[in-house]
């Protein structure tokens, strides 16, 4: 066995074990974690298979952007594990049952001979310092140039509109300006009043009153 | 790909509007509210200089450049042209409109430009790739556009519906065009011609792909089955918005439908031409029935726009340069004709008030004639009654139809139109018999109403000689299908 098979079951050895305790993970934060792990592992996949521009992406954008994120939600809400739970291994058996299938369906399709599994070769060897990155970006700013500009537009567009849809000025709004809150001195807020001292004159009158009445 | 063999020159306008529009987004936001004229002027400025480097930059012969996903051709500057004056027009009309209802914002004016851009890209694309970006970047801007009004629910609703029935035709689009690529193996609409017509490609995947592509571009130009978003995205958008989706999108997306139909998939004609009839027949009968039905003036006209899109449909089912070009002429002349009435309805309405329904048109000629008048031209063009534009648009397209042994076609369209006569008159006779309910006077702008006034007034012009436009039609259609 060449070293590369073997690093390929041992990372889909951990693929398939984090997958499984995604969903049996009794705590939300270790299912995203798993699910991290999940990510991380397949890709190694893809480094395997020489294409280390979507091994990297996946790592930045699944584990970096959105699982921090996933994580964030799950650690804010006060999530009730026993009521998700519920009815798990109600349904255990159909989802059971349901990937069984797909298993199986796989296995038919890789085993068919009609699918010709041999026909499709490994690709010419690369040199190995060809740079998966490098050649994307030559197609990308070369061929695709007009539509990657063009998606740039559009992703400013979604800038300009997210923006002029939500963002509203409102006249009974009491937000704070910190810069005049610091820039306060005792001056303007307080104001020193000298109070003479006044004897109560009303008072005594209409105490003295009440006795006549 | 060399540096060297990149020519930027056909993408000259784009790239001008976009470094304008740039300017525009950054300049606004030092712009005062009281002050945001200059925002209106400089985006005025900007189609100004876009057309005029069109025309400047014009060539009888079709260039492809940067790798082949950008083509410009006579087709091209000929629709580009109009789209620039149409969205000219457009801010004219809309101007007071916006104004009143408190949108005359930056973002009005960029978001306008963004779809201006998008539909340049869908007008100018020669591959799949940066056809689906144009429409995209269209559709993005106009969704938005709608929104801008958050204060009514209708307006969120109309945008909500759009962007979810716009996403799915998106969705069927891409899905066609997938199976288009697994059976010619490009997206370059040339290519892709060229696989087809050497028998190489699969052609059970390519009817497959085909089917999914017509149901996406009829869902884009409303045609029925697929046309429940047009009345209520009409209807429920302010009718600024209205006038913006109802125009130069229109122009762009009939350009997007030759692309691809004709130029890419142009071998397969015997295929989409029985599809297209099912659009044509169904859109012309549903369209102009349910009109009858209608008292909400936006709504009646979205389901004209239906029927008209019906109409549009003929000179592509002709399947040959004639039916193209006649096509052509008549998505030009429609968007000039609903540019007025829509401009009609928008110089009615003011602050606090909509002129949206049947009843708010009652008497308008004792109101004031001149208005009346226009109205009448418009509706008129609208029916196809001769002498205006509209009647040698339907005439061209059926002519077409007829000179392909389609007669039955030709017989069912004269029908529909005849019928489609019957609710343009009644909002005639509204205006012109009724008593007059409303007596607030009628305030438009100076430079709206001579605009207006013109608009209206060309439809008669390009009626009484409608020669010049249908030859450059022509020509444009035959120097740029030719090569490709």
């Amino acid at each position: 066995m060449s070293f590369q098979a073997v690093v390929f079951y041992v990372l889909s050895l951990i693929l398939i074990v984090a997958a499984f305790r995604v969903v049996t993970a009794k705590n939300p934060v270790h299912a995203a974690l798993y699910l991290v792990l999940a990510f991380f592992t397949a890709s190694g996949h893809w480094l395997l298979l020489q294409a280390e521009f979507l091994a990297i992406a996946l790592v930045l954008v699944y584990v970096g952007a959105v699982m921090v994120l996933f994580l964030f939600v799950v650690m804010m809400l006060d999530i009730n594990i026993e009521k998700l739970r519920e009815g798990f291994w109600q349904n255990f058996p159909l989802a059971g049952t349901v990937a069984l299938v797909m298993v199986a369906e796989m296995l038919l399709i890789l085993s068919s001979p009609e699918a010709n599994l041999a026909g499709f070769q490994a690709g010419p060897a690369v040199a190995a310092d060809a740079s998966n990155v490098r050649e994307l970006g030559r197609q990308l700013y070369t061929v695709y140039l007009l539509p990657f500009e063009a998606a740039a537009v559009v992703l400013l567009v979604a800038m300009v509109a997210a923006i002029g849809i939500t963002m509203r000025k409102r006249a009974d709004s009491k937000y704070i300006n910190p810069a005049e809150q610091v820039r306060v001195r005792r001056n303007d807020r307080v104001r020193v009043v000298q109070v003479q001292a006044v004897k109560p004159e009303v008072d005594t009158a209409s105490d003295t009153n009440e006795q006549q009445a | 790909m060399n540096w060297a063999d990149l020519n930027l020159m056909p993408a000259l306008p784009e790239m001008f509007l976009l470094g304008a529009l740039s300017v525009i987004l950054i300049l606004d936001l030092f712009i005062s509210d009281a002050k945001r004229g200059i925002t209106y002027a400089l985006s005025l400025l900007t189609l100004l200089v876009c057309a005029v480097t069109q025309v400047s930059t014009f060539e009888p012969f079709a260039t492809v450049t940067l790798s082949g996903m950008f083509v410009d051709d006579p087709l091209s500057d000929i629709v580009k042209v109009a789209m620039y004056g149409v969205t000219a027009l457009v801010l004219v009309y809309t101007r007071q409109y916006v104004k009143d209802r408190g949108l005359f914002k930056g973002e009005y004016f960029t978001l306008t430009l963004f779809a201006l851009l998008g539909m340049n890209l869908m007008v100018s694309a020669s591959n799949f790739v940066s056809l689906y970006m144009g429409l995209e970047l269209l559709s993005l801007s106009l969704y938005s556009l709608i929104a801008l009004q958050r204060e009514s629910g209708r307006a969120i609703e109309a945008a909500m519906k759009y962007f979810v029935l716009g996403a799915l035709a998106s969705g069927l689009l891409l899905y066609g065009v997938s199976m288009v690529y697994g059976a010619t193996g490009s997206l370059e609409l040339a290519k892709v011609a060229q696989a087809i017509a050497s028998g190489s490609a699969n052609q059970t995947l390519l009817v497959f792909g085909l089917v999914f592509i017509v149901a996406g571009l009829a869902f884009k130009l409303g045609a029925v089955p697929f046309h429940m978003w047009v009345p209520d995205v009409y209807q429920g958008s302010s009718t600024a918005m209205t006038l913006m989706i109802g125009a130069a999108p229109k122009l762009a997306a009939f350009v997007f439908v030759i692309r691809i139909l004709v130029q890419g998939l142009g071998e397969m004609v015997a295929d989409w031409q029985g599809m297209l009839v099912i659009l044509a027949v169904l859109s012309m009968a549903i369209g102009n029935l349910t009109a009858i039905a209608q008292t909400n003036l936006k709504r009646m006209l979205a389901y004209s726009t239906i029927s008209h899109m019906g109409f549009l449909l003929l000179g592509l089912i002709a399947g040959n340069a004639e039916g193209y070009s006649a096509a052509l002429f008549y998505v030009i002349v429609y968007v000039l004709t609903s540019l007025a009435g829509f401009g009609i309805l928008l110089g009615l309405s003011r602050a606090g008030f909509e002129c949206e329904t049947l009843d708010d048109l009652k008497g308008l000629n004792g109101r004031n004639s001149w208005y009346a008048l226009l109205m009448l031209l418009a509706l008129f063009s609208m029916a196809g009654i001769p002498p205006l534009a509209g009647f040698y648009a339907k005439f061209a397209v059926i002519q077409a139809i007829v000179n392909v042994n389609l007669l039955w076609l030709a017989i069912v369209a004269v029908l529909m139109s005849l019928i489609g006569a019957f609710y343009y008159l009644r909002a005639v006779k509204v205006m012109y018999f009724d008593d007059v309910q409303d007596h607030s006077p009628i305030t438009m702008s100076g430079d709206m109403k001579l605009v207006l006034s013109l608009n209206a007034v060309a439809l008669l012009v390009l009626g009484a000689m409608p020669e010049r436009l249908i030859a450059m039609c022509v020509e444009a259609m035959k120097q740029s299908l030719v090569v490709l």
